[in-house]
């Protein structure tokens, strides 16, 4: 007994050591390049990584199929940070110096996302989030300077926000307005902040202020209080899986006032949770309309369900531009050098990805327009188009 | 006893060597970036571990809220550190949050620690449920978003010195005449009283102690991963370092500091095996309780390994 | 005033549903002192089977009721024999992380198996509301709270009437003494994980068709409300569960509806805790003395 613990002892501080030494990042073979995806796989927030990585798998498998990048295969190196900022953090390390990729795409969620920055930026390999929207902290450091490394692909939540306020004061015509929040996401937090500032600044007032957290499912409580209440339009800033249950229970308790939201709505599982009984006189903000005639969209759209059997949400959509991409920067780079990668990044003229054309602004922010979607009885039936100042 | 002994020396010259040496692969450059986050985390996680085997292990108090302990020195610490960007602030910062972190560990200890078992568990799962809600709704920690910017200032150095602190001083204590009562409050709650023993006093002592150690290490991890949310902080904390100690064994400082090391190189290994890797988790932890339910160490210490004594040596020498 | 009595329907619908969780944790305590944490997710098991017997099997309500709360009762009785049985003599604290252990690889089998996405329901109950005066009520809300009130009188019946239920409350007294008198231990325990899980089974179902939306972590959260209910109403006790899940429910709808909504789950936490401290034997629970 007591030499076998001297042997796991001597093993184990071996084993430490070695492991300390080893590892050297191999050479990238000229046959392939290898793209780290630090995603949450498990963990609360799964569905988003989950959901970005099919999107950027099926962009992957699309290009390999097509003979790769100027002749590179992509190798992905899959990896799942427990949607925990701290585990983020250490695999992006993880994926940059040890695994030898040129760059790292995700994770899904501004925290987690921004615990990548300073790795990023520390060993020169760019990271790019699809959907990390926080208006600070992510693509502009706290001094107002960009951070080169840093590239994403979706609105911020000051973009989406005030163009949902506006929305509900001029095409609307709201005088007061209810906010329900999702408290422990830090994407509707950012939304909300803007809504109302834009809101309250042009005269409107917030009636109430709720807010819930992810995985409730009961919202009568606050729902009941709400309806006793005087008010033109309900702002939810929040994900589908509890939006479309908020909106379903609010129509079942009699609330026919118009409902907001921004692309966390855009879900098949938006439309199943509420019914489309539910789902009328409610608009959201979205990077792309599924009446889109565009070819590239309906394409993405057919291609999607026959991959993975459901329709794509904004994150599936997001994923799959994001795979183009940087796919497409490696290819105009012309080398997996990763500064070169960087240039081609933040040069990206006229995009076109399935969630809309854009150029990558200064600010290394998309620059690219918000569609204002209206559902009648479920169905995408109204657009208005919002370009960017 | 004199405090250089032979056997103190051997073990201060071996913490100082195993610091020299990664310290000097680091500045070499040969041990990579991602092993040093790797490393930190290990740090980390003894210092929960091991605080949180004081109070479950040695003082038999169920608790599972150690991660709100660990939120409040982790808030404390950044909130401080953001202020004054600085070694001195960074200091501050961890004294400041181990010292709310502690002070929180009495105010909840001195009403909840008069429950037991499962009660006890459940109270202080709540707790940490509630500091997590509190975080969630304050305006200073900026909800949800959390602190991001936070400076890094936790390095291998600080790391070092602040785990071999915390396992020298929980270490004494355990050896000190509090630190028998908090084990004979284990073994027997009320035989402790019967011989006068005021358990609930050395209850939330414990209960402070690991509160204490628990906000340091917060302050620690607030300070390497540059960002802080409530979210971190949940009840699946909790069980992560539950599972740290209950690997290596209730009731074994060694045990923890193993489990902690396995549990990283085990992490690690699974990184790329995301499906599973919660499944290994949860199963060992079923299995491990079904054929070994002391832990992988017990209660048995590593000078009991090397101790020419037998393996159930006289009892006043250890601490079982 | 409507809009208390409407608060109150919220309240007891929601109620409800953690009476029906919290009678299995009041049976499994009752019986071998073990919070089983992973009760929640037997229920969470529940309302995936029931997803699967409505979507794929295109069963009708009772009937995906039934089937769910059969596979619950076996899941029950699995895991009490490979997870808790071998551990009867161990300490309390090494039972409990084994149940936690049980609960993180239900909930992450499952999670590997069927994605982290939520699933919903097809539509099954009517969607009929009644009025009274301002007051609302749907029929779904009225099969809960009927489903729950009829499985608390049969288990009330089972428990006080039959010889199954006299050999549980033996059991839960004195388990040797039990065993002297010929009452088949094992067997017993097994029958009360049963019961207790095909109630979990019953409200995983339930919730799916009320809320229309089920996910691998949904029992997390109502599994430790459910336990807050059963501690509350007295651990151990039926009619004590059945109060404490509607207590809770009523509680959290009233401080969400008039107090502030973010502190909801802290304040039920809170409650909880105060409980704990001023009678931790819960409403009804029975008082008992440590011997020496």
């Amino acid at each position: 007994m007591k030499k076998l613990f001297v042997l796991l002892l001597t093993l184990a501080l071996v084993l430490g050591s070695f492991a300390g030494c080893g590892g050297a990042a191999e050479d990238a073979e000229a046959t392939e390049v290898k793209i780290g995806l630090n995603y949450e796989l498990t963990g609360p927030v799964a569905t988003y990584g989950q959901a970005s990585v099919d999107g950027i798998q099926m962009a992957f498998d699309e290009i390999n199929a097509a003979g790769g990048i100027n002749g590179m295969q992509i190798k992905s190196v899959l990896l799942d940070n427990k949607s925990d900022s701290a585990e983020a953090t250490s695999l992006a390390t993880r994926l940059m110096t040890q695994d030898g990729v040129v760059a790292c795409l995700g994770p899904a969620t501004s925290g987690n996302f921004m615990a990548t920055i300073p790795v990023a930026t520390g060993n020169g390999i760019p990271v790019i989030s699809a959907s990390a929207t926080a208006d600070e902290g992510v693509t502009m450091d706290a001094d107002g300077n960009v951070n080169d490394y840093v590239f994403r692909l979706c609105f911020n939540d000051s973009f989406q926000g005030v163009t949902m306020a506006n929305f509900a004061l001029n095409n609307l015509t709201a005088k007061s307005a209810v906010l329900i929040q999702d408290q422990s996401s830090d994407y509707a937090k950012g939304l909300a902040k803007n809504f109302v500032e834009t809101f309250e600044a042009a005269g409107g007032t917030i009636v109430a202020t709720e807010g819930y957290v992810k995985d409730d499912k009961d919202f009568n409580a606050i729902l009941t209080s709400i309806a006793a209440k005087d008010f033109d339009v309900i702002f939810l800033p929040g994900y589908y899986q509890e939006a479309g249950l908020i909106i379903k229970q609010a129509r079942e308790l009699g609330i026919t006032a118009p409902i907001l939201g921004a692309d966390g709505f855009d879900s098949e599982v938006l439309l199943q949770l509420a019914g489309a009984d539910a789902l009328n006189n409610v608009y959201f903000s979205n990077h792309y309309s599924n009446l889109d005639e565009d070819p590239m969209v309906q394409d993405f759209i057919t291609k999607f369900k026959e991959k993975y059997g459901a329709d794509p949400n904004a994150f599936h959509a997001l994923g799959y531009d994001l795979g183009m991409y940087i796919a497409d920067a490696i290819e105009r780079a012309g080398s997996t050098d990763s500064d070169a990668i960087k240039d081609a990044l933040a040069s990206t003229e006229n995009f076109v990805g399935v969630t809309g054309t854009f150029s990558m602004g200064a600010d290394h922010n998309p620059i690219k327009s918000i569609v204002v979607i209206g559902l009648e009885n479920g169905v995408q039936a109204t657009s208005v188009k919002v370009d960017p100042k | 006893m004199k405090a250089l002994t032979k056997k103190n020396l051997l073990i201060l010259g071996s913490i100082l060597l195993s610091f020299a040496i990664v310290q000097g692969l680091i500045m070499a450059g040969l041990l990579n970036a991602f092993y040093e986050i790797t490393l930190a985390t290990i740090c980390i996680n003894i210092i929960l571990a091991v605080s949180l085997n004081l109070v479950t292990g040695f003082t038999g108090q169920f608790s599972l809220g150690h991660a709100g302990f660990m939120s409040i020195g982790a808030y404390v610490c950044a909130i401080i550190n953001m202020e004054m960007r600085s070694t001195s602030g960074f200091l501050l910062g961890i004294f400041a949050g181990a010292i709310a972190a502690g002070l929180v560990g009495i105010l909840i200890g001195i009403p909840t620690l008069r429950l037991k078992g499962d009660y006890l568990a459940i109270a202080t799962l709540g707790m940490a449920e509630i500091i997590r809600v509190l975080f969630l709704n304050m305006e200073i920690t900026n909800g949800a978003a959390g602190l991001s910017g936070i400076p890094r200032f936790t390095n291998w150095p600080w790391l070092c010195l602040f785990t071999v602190a915390t396992v020298v001083l929980i270490n004494n204590f355990l050896h000190s005449s509090p630190g028998r009562a908090c084990i004979s409050i284990r073994e027997d709650e009320i035989a402790a009283e019967s011989m006068g023993i005021n358990t609930t006093k050395y209850k939330v002592m414990a209960f402070a102690i690991g509160a204490f150690f628990a906000g340091t290490a917060g302050a620690l991890y607030s300070s390497y991963f540059y960002i802080i949310q409530p979210g971190r902080f949940d009840f699946l904390k909790s069980i992560d370092i539950l599972v740290i100690v209950v690997l290596g064994g209730l009731g074994s400082m060694t045990g923890s500091i193993f489990a902690a090391i396995l549990l990283a190189i085990l992490t690690t290994f699974l990184q790329s095996f995301t499906a599973v890797r919660m499944i290994v988790y949860a199963a060992l932890l079923v299995i491990i309780m079904i054929f070994r339910p002391k832990g992988l160490m017990g209660t048995t210490e590593i000078n009991d390994l090397f101790s020419r004594r037998p393996f159930f040596g006289k009892k006043d020498e250890r601490i079982e | 005033m409507d809009q208390f009595l409407q608060q109150m329907v919220n309240g007891i619908s929601l109620g409800s549903i953690y009476a029906l969780i919290a009678l299995g944790y009041t049976m499994v305590y009752g019986i071998i002192k073990l919070i089983n944490f992973a009760h929640g997710d037997v229920y969470m098991i529940g309302a995936y089977v029931g997803f699967a017997a409505t979507t794929y099997a295109q069963l009708g309500f009772f009937a995906a009721m039934v089937i769910s709360m059969v596979s619950c009762a076996l899941l029950g009785i699995i895991i009490e024999r490979i997870a808790y049985k071998p551990l009867r003599t161990s300490t309390r604290i090494a039972v409990l992380i084994t149940a936690i252990g049980v609960s993180l690889l239900l909930e992450y089998v499952m999670m590997f198996f069927v994605g982290a996405e939520v699933k919903s329901y097809p539509q099954l109950l009517s969607q009929k509301v009644f009025n009274f005066g301002a007051v609302q009520i749907n029929m779904q809300q009225i099969y809960i709270i009927a489903t729950a009130v009829a499985l608390m009188v049969l288990l009330q019946y089972i428990v006080h009437r039959t010889k199954t239920g006299k050999a549980m409350r033996a059991v839960s007294i004195d388990p040797d003494a039990a065993q002297l008198m010929g009452i088949k231990v094992d067997r017993t325990i097994s029958i009360t994980f049963a019961i207790g899980s095909a109630f979990a089974g019953a409200a995983g179902v339930l919730v799916g068709i009320y809320y229309n939306s089920i996910n691998p972590l949904m029992g997390i959260m109502p599994g430790l409300k459910a336990f807050v209910a059963a501690v509350f109403g007295g651990i151990g006790s039926i009619p004590g569960a059945m109060i404490g899940g509607l207590s809770i429910g009523v509680l959290e709808t009233l401080v969400s509806g008039y107090g502030n909504s973010m502190y909801r789950d802290a304040a039920v936490f809170a409650f909880l805790i105060i409980i704990l401290i001023l009678k931790p034997t819960g409403l009804l629970g029975k008082n008992t003395r440590e011997k020496v």
